[in-house]
């Protein structure tokens, strides 16, 4: 039985930043997951539709892990436009227009609008490539989808690269701040690892988002 | 007296009559100001010649003028107790300051700190917190032995560190968030560091958080303008510390434990 400590703690300003700072933390995880599988882009058409194969072959197993990612993004999402407006309204009619300098970052005052664009950068992302055109390709005499021309042809237009690279350079913005953010929050903050934290925060960000923006770019000169 | 460094500044003032009505900005000009002044004597002067003009003067808390009682406030410029590192506006000294400067002074905002008069705000949201903590289990009577109970040099000199909060609320005031995060981290961290604490720290910690979330403060997001802007240098590593104490305490304290012992 949930005890009133338990039930106020997801209420909480403290325990809904933890469950920010874990659902954040897990979809960094599936970023590097991502970008690993996207490197095979580099590798060739048929090792990159052969891995997509092999996921989309999970059957019943895909489903499950598509619905507990989705939830994972949707508590993201829901918790930290929650705590956003919270926070709004507590810092009342009159925003603060100049800061120390020594705190307040780029990255961290642009958190919920990085956030957003992220948002759309998803829901565009799937319709163009998941539920984008459905080619379909032989490779060892497997008939399979052929991700990769659906992939290399959308990245065909500059505007998609365009739009495609701003969200990469938002999602490192993003991440720069909530990554370290997300240690401190979930009371991970000690003087021997915090700064490297820091590093390894910024660090993560420039990979990630470099990474992606890279292959986005590479298949734009690669062409079909 | 040398009056050869003398400054006049031109000041911007948030004038606002009461809780209710709207405020604004007024110009005032302060002739004669030494730079051997504190921000809060060359605010007296501002009054002294109001007082003489036989206007209203500017209301603004103030109390020990050292440093230590954390009743002055003000964001000077936009920034609490001025921005300068380690300093509240009471130690902020006009020598800071140059002549002709214009300088804006308006209350500390958020939420959680009606403003009761220009510069005055209700900042008794962090005493609720504060009450909030409730008592540590202690001996009454004579002083204790001052090593009956042994604690790490190291210990004990971060558990003064966050004991070093004046309460003052300058990182609410500072917070993009209008969060009084790093205040209570403090208080929590204080005593979650010293064996004295130990038998309550669960209690404490739920009772401070559940109260702070009740206010009216908003939620960090660890821009760490607080600790910026702190008069005091109070690490936002005191804000991780409650965040433990305070998941540890939300899975972990049970409804029976509740019940209080008559003192």
């Amino acid at each position: 039985m949930m005890t009133a400590a338990v039930n106020h703690y997801f209420r909480s300003s403290i325990g809904r930043k933890h469950l920010v700072a874990i659902t954040g933390l897990l979809l960094c995880g599936f970023l590097v997951g991502h970008l690993s599988g996207n490197l095979l882009l580099l590798v060739g058409p048929d090792a990159f539709n052969i891995y997509a194969h092999k996921l989309i072959s999970l059957g019943p197993l895909l489903y499950v892990i598509e619905t507990v990612l989705a939830l994972v993004f949707l508590v993201h999402l829901y918790l930290a436009a929650r705590l956003n407006i919270e926070n709004r309204q507590a810092r009342g009619k009159y925003t603060l227009k100049t800061r120390t300098g020594r705190g307040t970052t780029l990255m961290s005052a642009s958190m919920p609008y990085t956030g957003v664009v992220l948002l759309v950068f998803i829901i565009l992302h799937l319709m163009n490539l998941k539920f984008g055109t459905n080619y379909q390709t032989q490779v060892d005499g497997v008939q399979m989808r052929d991700i990769y021309r659906t992939t290399v042809e959308y990245f065909q237009s500059p505007v998609s690269v365009a739009w495609y690279v701003f969200a990469m350079a938002c999602a490192g913005f993003h991440t720069a701040h909530g990554f370290s953010s997300a240690f401190q929050s979930l009371g991970l903050n000690f003087p021997k690892y915090y700064p490297k934290i820091k590093i390894i925060s910024y660090l993560y960000a420039v990979t990630i988002a470099g990474g992606f923006a890279f292959l986005s770019i590479w298949c734009y000169l690669k062409g079909v | 007296m040398a009056t050869t460094n003398n400054m006049t500044l031109n000041l911007k003032i948030w004038r606002q009559k009461n809780q209710t009505s709207e405020g604004k900005l007024v110009d005032y000009r302060v002739e004669n100001v030494s730079p051997d002044m504190s921000f809060l004597e060359m605010i007296d002067v501002l009054n002294d010649q109001l007082v003489r003009k036989g206007e209203d003067t500017v209301a603004f808390d103030h109390d020990c003028r050292e440093g230590i009682c954390g009743m002055c406030s003000m964001m000077i410029n936009g920034k609490a107790h001025g921005g300068f590192k380690n300093t509240t506006t009471c130690q902020v000294h006009m020598r800071l300051y140059k002549d002709g400067d214009t300088v804006v002074i308006e209350p500390f905002r958020a939420k959680a700190f009606p403003i009761v008069k220009d510069l005055t705000v209700d900042r008794g949201a962090i005493d609720k917190v504060m009450a909030a903590g409730g008592f540590i289990t202690a001996n009454t009577g004579n002083a204790p032995d001052a090593n009956a109970m042994l604690i790490p040099k190291p210990v004990a000199d971060e558990a003064m560190d966050a004991a070093a909060c004046i309460g003052c609320g300058a990182c609410v005031a500072s917070c993009p968030n209008g969060s009084g995060m790093l205040f209570m981290g403090a208080k929590v961290s204080q005593l979650a560091l010293l064996p004295q604490g130990q038998p309550e720290s669960p209690k404490r910690a739920l009772n401070m958080v559940y109260t702070h979330d009740t206010l009216g403060f908003g939620n960090c997001t660890t821009h760490a303008e607080c600790e910026a802007t702190c008069p005091k240098g109070i690490s936002i590593e005191h804000i991780a510390r409650m965040n433990r104490e305070y998941l540890k305490a939300a899975f972990t304290y049970h409804e029976k434990n509740r019940s209080e012992g008559a003192g």
